[in-house]
């Protein structure tokens, strides 16, 4: 019985934290609603703009299949199958159709369907560009941290160039100077390509992937040869990501190190390295996961011009070998992939930030 | 009363002294900042260059003699020729004024369009807002680089299209600024000031806000502008911005390819003018951001 009145008011509390359990349930329901609303609009919009690109920017879709020379019956019956006699929101009401059930039309330059060209080409770049960031976030954060902790050192200024250069260095430039110098001169490197012409085909394609592929085919041989050729312009693409990682590293670690609680730890008697890396670091990882993010998706841009001067045959030399042969459903099918692909690692580091920060929550 | 006095008072009497004597004190702390001094000469030389190029350059940048193709860098060649014997120094210099052009025009046209897309955005909320807003994200959400290749690809290769390009694809970045500066003071006194004078929504715009959003879109513009020529050398490597014979450095680049492993002057010179001349931009900005938004400065 004496129990009775502790457990009495101990009940309307439990229902209280249902409701607001179940409250918290539902604006986590709304704002998951309206984030997955934003996505798909997004995506929408991404397709209006290939579409807008591929349809209404040429002058005559119809003559830049056909040709300038084919007959008239010929140019009738194209533009028939192409539908550009309907009107233009039914034929984009088509196109999404078409992109949502994965028809990308068929590449006039390789005679095959652009859906299974791109799923061929894709892993090389991913390739690169995961090995690309790995060095950019291994190098690109203890910089930025260094820079910060040391703030107008020369050392900081150093960084600060290193950091600028990444915005004015053309990637394809660094790339051709980079096989002039560690290929041609030093040969610490191999040269263009994913592997020598004698390793081609000799491991399974079961991922896609060079490295893991001739790793699972326990063939040591491939894999250093894949690693020769890969990290030049794997380091070259981890440079331009180490240069923004860096910079925004370094300003997060200010914003820190200028708050009350470092200077409380210090008061203290912590030691610096402690403060660094244990107090101030601890907050900025939530910040760097969507720096990083930012920069890997940036990196699958930065692979075209890249892929280009390594003829690496990923989705970057597939787009500007289209955009030569002015073949139109793979240019745009591409530039739908990247921007997917960018979108969606946007969409993701931003989710990842939502759920990691307890402000944000 | 010296100038600087003039320039310097506490109370100016007039509005032209005003903004000289601000203009006059950003000019005097961008001369304290080393990184900003060095940025703006080079983009004054890139302006003297490209302006003086017939009295610069030592050769024609179109005609070469094919006796002397490929010669590496000596007095005669600065830079050493191009496989059609064209003195590389000498196009480097006349690739100035295209690469400025470049520039000048994408400022020109993406600029205004965003500063306008978001000072109206910003201005008058609601659906407009939304609508603008919603449209901008998802040119923002798009890689830069790709969408100009699209872009190119659709409008075909050459140096107008690389510009158009280029401006479509940099429009949203501004639009952006300028809405977010018009938020912070949409609802401050001196716009419902001038709203009660019966003042209409194009002049609370045009006079009253864009003028505020300008030294923020001066700075994105400055900034901006390496990235704006790297895309350019970018679509020129690939063949599809300036065509030749035009000497624009990225395509330059590009011819000069074939060659980087034995004669490698060809192809790294052009990519030195590149990295130079962005480098000045980023410097410049950095600095005018530094002075001119000093909340930002330690930031970056």
């Amino acid at each position: 019985m004496s129990l009775e009145p502790a457990i009495e008011p101990a009940a309307p509390a439990a229902v209280g934290g249902e409701r607001r359990d179940s409250r918290r349930a539902r604006r986590l329901a709304v704002s998951l609603g309206a984030f997955l609303v934003t996505v798909a609009l997004t995506f929408l919009g991404l397709l209006a703009i290939t579409f807008f690109i591929g349809r209404v920017v040429p002058i005559d879709p119809v003559l830049a299949v056909v040709g300038d020379r084919a007959p008239q019956a010929v140019y009738e019956r194209v533009r028939e199958e192409m539908g550009i006699d309907r009107p233009l929101i039914v034929q984009f009401a088509s196109y999404v159709g078409d992109v949502v059930q994965g028809d990308l039309g068929n590449s006039v330059s390789t005679q095959r369907p652009v859906v299974e060209d791109l799923a061929r080409v894709f892993p090389a770049t991913l390739e690169m560009a995961t090995i690309g960031i790995i060095i950019g976030v291994l190098l690109g954060v203890p910089m930025g941290v260094w820079a910060a902790s040391r703030q107008g050192s020369l050392l900081d200024q150093a960084i600060r160039v290193v950091g600028l250069l990444g915005y004015s260095v053309p990637a394809f430039w660094l790339g051709l100077v980079g096989l002039a110098v560690f290929y041609a001169r030093l040969q610490w490197v191999s040269g263009p390509g994913r592997i020598d012409v004698y390793y081609d085909g000799l491991v399974p394609p079961v991922t896609g992937l060079m490295l893991v592929d001739s790793l699972l085919a326990g063939d040591t041989q491939v894999f250093m040869n894949a690693v020769q050729h890969l990290i030049l312009p794997a380091s070259i693409l981890g440079f331009f990501s180490l240069a923004y990682i860096a910079r925004m590293t370094r300003s997060f670690m200010l914003d820190q190190l200028n708050q009350e609680y470092v200077t409380t730890a210090r008061v203290k008697g912590v030691s610096e390295r402690a403060v660094i890396w244990r107090h101030a670091f601890r907050p900025i990882l939530v910040p760097l996961i969507t720096v990083i993010g930012l920069s890997y998706a940036g990196l699958l841009e930065g692979s075209v011009m890249i892929e280009t001067v390594f003829s690496w045959p990923g989705i970057g030399n597939y787009l500007t070998n289209a955009l030569l042969n002015a073949d139109m459903n793979a240019v745009l099918g591409a530039t739908l992939v990247i921007g997917a692909v960018f979108i969606g690692i946007n969409k993701l580091s931003d989710v990842l930030y939502r759920v990691l920060d307890p402000r944000a929550r | 009363m010296t100038t600087v006095d003039w320039l310097l008072a506490d109370s100016p009497s007039s509005r032209m002294q005003a903004r000289l004597g601000r203009w006059y004190r950003i000019f005097r702390a961008l001369l304290r900042n080393p990184l900003a001094v060095i940025g703006g000469i080079i983009v004054l030389a890139l302006i003297v260059i490209a302006a003086f190029a017939p009295m610069i350059a030592t050769h024609s940048p179109i005609a070469g003699s094919l006796s002397e193709r490929l010669m590496p860098p000596d007095a005669q060649h600065w830079m050493g020729t191009d496989e059609l014997g064209r003195d590389i120094w000498s196009r480097i210099v006349y690739g100035a004024r295209i690469t400025l052009a470049i520039v000048a025009l994408v400022a020109v046209l993406a600029a205004p369009v965003g500063l306008l897309i978001g000072a109206i955005s910003g201005y008058f909320g609601g659906w407009t807002d939304r609508i603008l807003m919603g449209i901008t994200d998802i040119f923002l959400s798009m890689p830069k680089l790709i969408l100009a290749l699209a872009f190119v690809a659709a409008l075909g290769p050459g140096i107008e299209n690389a510009i158009i390009a280029i401006a479509i694809t940099s429009w949203p970045a501004y639009a952006r600024i300028a809405r977010a500066e018009t938020l912070t003071f949409r609802n401050s006194e001196f716009i419902q000031a001038v709203q009660l004078q019966g003042a209409s929504a194009t002049r609370v715009i045009v006079r009253h806000i864009l003028p505020l959003c300008s030294s923020s879109m001066i700075i994105r513009v400055t900034l901006d502008m390496a990235g704006i020529i790297l895309t350019a050398a970018g679509l020129g490597f690939l063949g599809l911005g300036a065509q030749p014979p035009l000497p624009e450095w990225g395509a330059m680049i590009s011819r000069g390819r074939t060659f980087i492993l034995d004669q490698w002057w060809v192809a790294t010179m052009p990519g030195f003018a590149i990295v130079i001349v962005s480098l000045g931009f980023c410097f410049l900005g950095d600095g005018l951001r530094d002075v001119l938004d000093p909340k930002q400065g330690g930031k970056r």
